[in-house]
């Protein structure tokens, strides 16, 4: 058969869609590069050093838990080795913090591995527990792990400002394009998966691991994979963190709250999609760092009541992520043509 | 003749707890025919074809495939040596589209997604659903899904395709070009083996048919001679008549 | 360690332990009717000690008399959770048990939330029960009344909720509903009534526990944090929506943090409990109990 007797798309070369997405990245990508230029104040380039990043830190999640379904809410063990990782490298043996980034990521990678070994066996809620339990030892762990700085943490050394130490104390510009970079390395990574056997046998095995089985999928493989790639990212998100505050101990990066702030950006932009964990992220944070400077402050609680009548409205009225608001359409508009 | 087995079953049991579900069963499946595993509920149809699909192995016998043991193989392994199942009741993968359904069984194949696609569009084109590429799999209709199910196994290039029951719940219409489908596959080379519960569409389709009765084989042969077996006709077509 | 001691420990854990039990068995039915879990069930218990606090300094009667209170406020909150909340998040088509997570979980900030800004951040503790302070001499192993009162109603609580489930017609129903949700239609059993039942005999439960722990426990806002994630250890341990099962892993985890506390460092007590879990689940992936 010819190849437009079956109405073949060119096969060869990349599917329009995929074009426009890779377009529509570059142009936001691009927009937020130069943005610093617009916004001067130095709390909005905070909240979007945050946002950034979160969103970049949720995509890496959104890999293991939105494409392969293997919902961990302890990702914040992944974060925690990156940040102390860099940290220790840094402060004690004065390696630069792109090394610790690195080794952290690959530190990661390995302990995801080591602990997917058993805990991949377990299903639905069994697993999300088991992860939250070990993410809670590691925090036990490292809060009496004085080599680590103990409940103390660590405190980064003054310095001037300067790319070798990621440390800029004056100007947040640099911070803004370290998390973009980020942010654009993990979306493309994942869009280069999305494409790829892997992003499709990682959805196959969530949505039927039995149906993925009898096409010749490895499960067990596939779910040790998505969480080493998962791990890795998330622990260079970590390592970023340790650089932008300078500070770390063990509540501030590897505290329960961390796990679920990386599942929600994507839960709520759309769990499993490209763009999810953005738009989750540039909703959650400003509206987070926001609520909390603007309504009296951390502490009042009117933050939390903002925030988790946010979530409940969203999860109630649009289960599948705001995204499915874009897409409802276009899938409308493609069944029509 | 011993070329021309593909799949030799030889004195298999398999046992659930105190239930026998397959005892000392043998079945030859030659290349290239239509072979239909048939028995009244609770047979060991299902069973058989599990074992054979590598759901779980058997407690005793071999399964050989083109000579090679594989009673001992895992799912993924038996699909990578050209072994396709369908199941009972449809599993597709309901967050994608139909396309990159049968995408998921061509690259068991094909490493590179340019290629997988185009597999994935021949085949569905071949079993009719090309039209139906970009929807979503969770909106299709019942028999369009059976189809997906079909395509999606043929996609991964089997040489044997074992189809589940996938005949059971068609309108006549519907099963006359599920016919059809499983024709032009045995054209293309595949072998199937067919379990089915509706007598009158396999019998006609069928080269030839293992009727399975309380775990064990009960007769085998042409379509036209399992159906005059005196045996057969007590444990399953006297059953049926009795219910018409 | 001696062996006075040791007793004293595991006499300890063991009190703690049927408390546990009692945190964690609503949360374990609620799954086991119908396989969702409430990730505000630490909120449950934590507003559970405020009713009993608000009501202790408003009628300067005794705590001890609160528990049926609190149970009864508790079960409204739970059916009133599952017919405003969790009800909508069942219909979701894709990810539903994703969205009943982040649902309850979006519950429990705004429970949370709100408990700081009206009652502040301040920790709170009910000073004069008459239980409280007082202690049972058993030779020489000392039993603090207020646990021994949680304890009992523990035991209590369970006896009642065996009884409730084998001998009516809500529990008939009960069992019905978790084993088969289309069935019990087609009997005239409604559904949505059972459900929203079961959310608010849960949310009792946990209720009664909270009672019991306000006498002799701190209340904070973040109180629901620390119990609720020994609640869902528990309920894991013992397997997914078993009753039977929550009561023994309760017991255990009780046990085994106490020893844990009394030979490792107190910041390391939940260690035990956690090493414990995991050492079940590799081995016995849907718990002690469980049928999953």
């Amino acid at each position: 058969m010819t190849d437009e007797a079956l109405n073949l798309p060119p096969a060869f070369g990349m599917l329009p869609r995929r074009r426009n997405q890779l377009l529509v990245a570059a142009a936001v990508f691009a927009a937020i590069a130069v943005s610093p230029f617009a916004i001067k104040d130095v709390y909005l380039q905070n909240v979007l050093v945050l946002t950034l990043l979160y969103a970049a830190v949720s995509q890496s999640w959104n890999i293991l838990g939105g494409y392969c379904g293997q919902i961990s809410l302890g990702h914040a063990l992944y974060f925690g080795i990156g940040a102390y990782a860099t940290s220790v490298l840094f402060v004690t043996y004065g390696i630069v913090p792109w090394g610790g980034m690195l080794v952290g990521g690959i530190l990661s990678a390995a302990i995801a591995l080591l602990l997917g070994y058993p805990c991949f066996r377990l299903k639905g809620h069994y697993f999300s527990i088991a992860t939250i339990v070990i993410a809670e030892i590691g925090l036990l762990l490292v809060h009496n792990w004085d080599f680590v700085g103990g409940a103390l943490g660590i405190q980064w050394p003054f310095g001037s400002d300067s790319w070798a130490t990621l440390q800029f104390a004056r100007d947040k510009v640099p911070y803004i394009h370290l998390a973009l970079a980020l942010l654009a390395i993990t979306w493309f990574v994942t869009f280069l998966i999305e494409g790829s056997r892997w992003g499709y046998w990682w959805r196959a095995v969530k949505d039927n691991p039995e149906a993925a089985e009898s096409l010749g999928v490895e499960i067990f493989h596939s779910k040790m994979a998505a969480a080493a790639v998962s791990a890795f990212f998330t622990a260079i998100g970590g390592a970023f963190y340790a650089s932008f505050l300078a500070y770390i101990d063990p509540e501030s990066v590897m505290s329960f709250r961390f796990s679920l702030l990386f599942a929600l950006p994507a839960v709520l932009g759309g769990i499993g999609t490209l763009w999810g964990p953005v738009v989750g992220a540039a909703i959650l944070i400003p509206l987070t760092e926001i609520t909390r400077s603007y309504l009296g402050g951390s502490g009042s609680g009117i933050d939390l009541i903002i925030y988790g009548g946010l979530i409940m409205l969203v999860a109630l009225a649009k289960p599948e992520g705001i995204l499915s608001l874009f897409q409802g359409k276009r899938q409308k508009a493609e069944g029509r043509s | 003749m011993s070329t021309d087995i593909l799949l030799d079953v030889q004195n298999v049991t398999r046992r659930f707890g105190g239930l026998v579900a397959n005892s000392d069963v043998s079945v030859e499946v030659r290349r290239g025919e239509i072979l239909g595993l048939i028995g009244p509920n609770g047979a060991g149809k299902s069973t058989l074809f599990n074992l054979i699909a590598g759901a779980f192995p058997p407690n005793e016998g071999s399964i050989r495939f083109e000579g090679q043991d594989i009673a001992r193989l895992s799912g993924p392994a038996r699909c990578r040596l050209g072994i396709a199942r369908t199941f009972q009741v449809p599993r597709s993968f309901d967050s994608m589209s139909v396309l990159d359904n049968v995408m998921v069984g061509a690259f068991a194949k094909e490493p590179g997604s340019a290629a997988a696609r185009r597999v994935a569009y021949e085949t569905l084109a071949f079993c009719g659903l090309q039209q139906r590429a970009p929807a979503p799999a969770g909106e299709l209709t019942p028999p369009e899904k059976r189809r997906l199910e079909v395509a999606r196994a043929l996609a991964t290039k089997p040489k044997l395709l074992l189809l589940d029951e996938v005949m059971t719940g068609l309108t006549p219409s519907e099963a006359r070009l599920g016919v059809e489908l499983v024709r032009k596959v045995r054209d293309q080379g595949v072998t199937v083996v067919m379990v089915e519960h509706v007598m009158e569409i396999v019998m006609p389709l069928v080269d030839r048919a293992v009727v399975l009765n309380l775990g064990k084989v009960l007769a085998e042969g042409k379509p036209r001679d399992v159906v005059r077996d005196d045996a057969v006709i007590t444990a399953y077509l006297g059953e049926r008549h009795r219910a018409a | 360690m001696t062996t006075q001691a040791l007793l004293q420990v595991l006499a300890s854990g063991l009190l703690m332990g049927l408390i546990y039990a009692l945190i964690a068995v609503g949360l374990s039915l609620i799954f086991g009717l119908m396989d969702v879990v409430n990730f505000a069930h630490g909120e449950f218990l934590m507003t559970a000690m405020y009713v009993v606090f608000g009501l202790f300094l408003f009628t300067a009667l005794d705590p001890v008399l609160f528990a049926p209170v609190a149970a009864a406020v508790l079960f409204c909150v739970g059916a009133l959770a599952y017919l405003g909340i969790v009800r909508f998040a069942m219909r979701a088509k894709a990810n539903q048990g994703m969205v009943q997570i982040f649902a309850t979980f979006g519950l429990a900030t705004l429970l949370q939330g709100a408990a700081q800004y009206f009652l502040t951040p301040d920790y709170r503790s009910i000073g004069n029960s008459w239980l409280g302070g007082k202690t049972l001499d058993l030779g020489g192993v000392f039993l603090p009344w207020p646990q021994m009162f949680g304890g009992l109603v523990s035991i209590a609580a369970f006896g009642g909720l065996y009884l409730l489930m084998s001998r009516t017609d809500f529990g008939k129903a009960l069992e019905a509903t978790r084993e088969d949700q289309g069935a019990v239609a087609l009997v005239g059993i409604d559904r949505n009534r059972v459900f929203a039942l079961g959310w608010g005999l849960g949310a009792a439960l946990v209720g009664l526990a909270g009672a019991v722990l306000a006498i002799f426990y701190y209340i904070h806002p973040q109180v629901g944090a620390t119990f609720g994630l020994i609640a869902y250890v528990t309920v894991a341990l013992g397997g997914f929506g078993s009753v039977f099962g929550a009561l023994v892993a309760g017991v255990i985890v009780g046990l085994v943090e106490a020893l844990t506390a009394a030979f490792l460092p107190p910041a390391m007590k939940s260690l035990g409990i956690f090493a414990l879990y995991l050492g079940v689940v590799f081995i016995r992936p849907s718990g002690l109990f469980g049928k999953l």
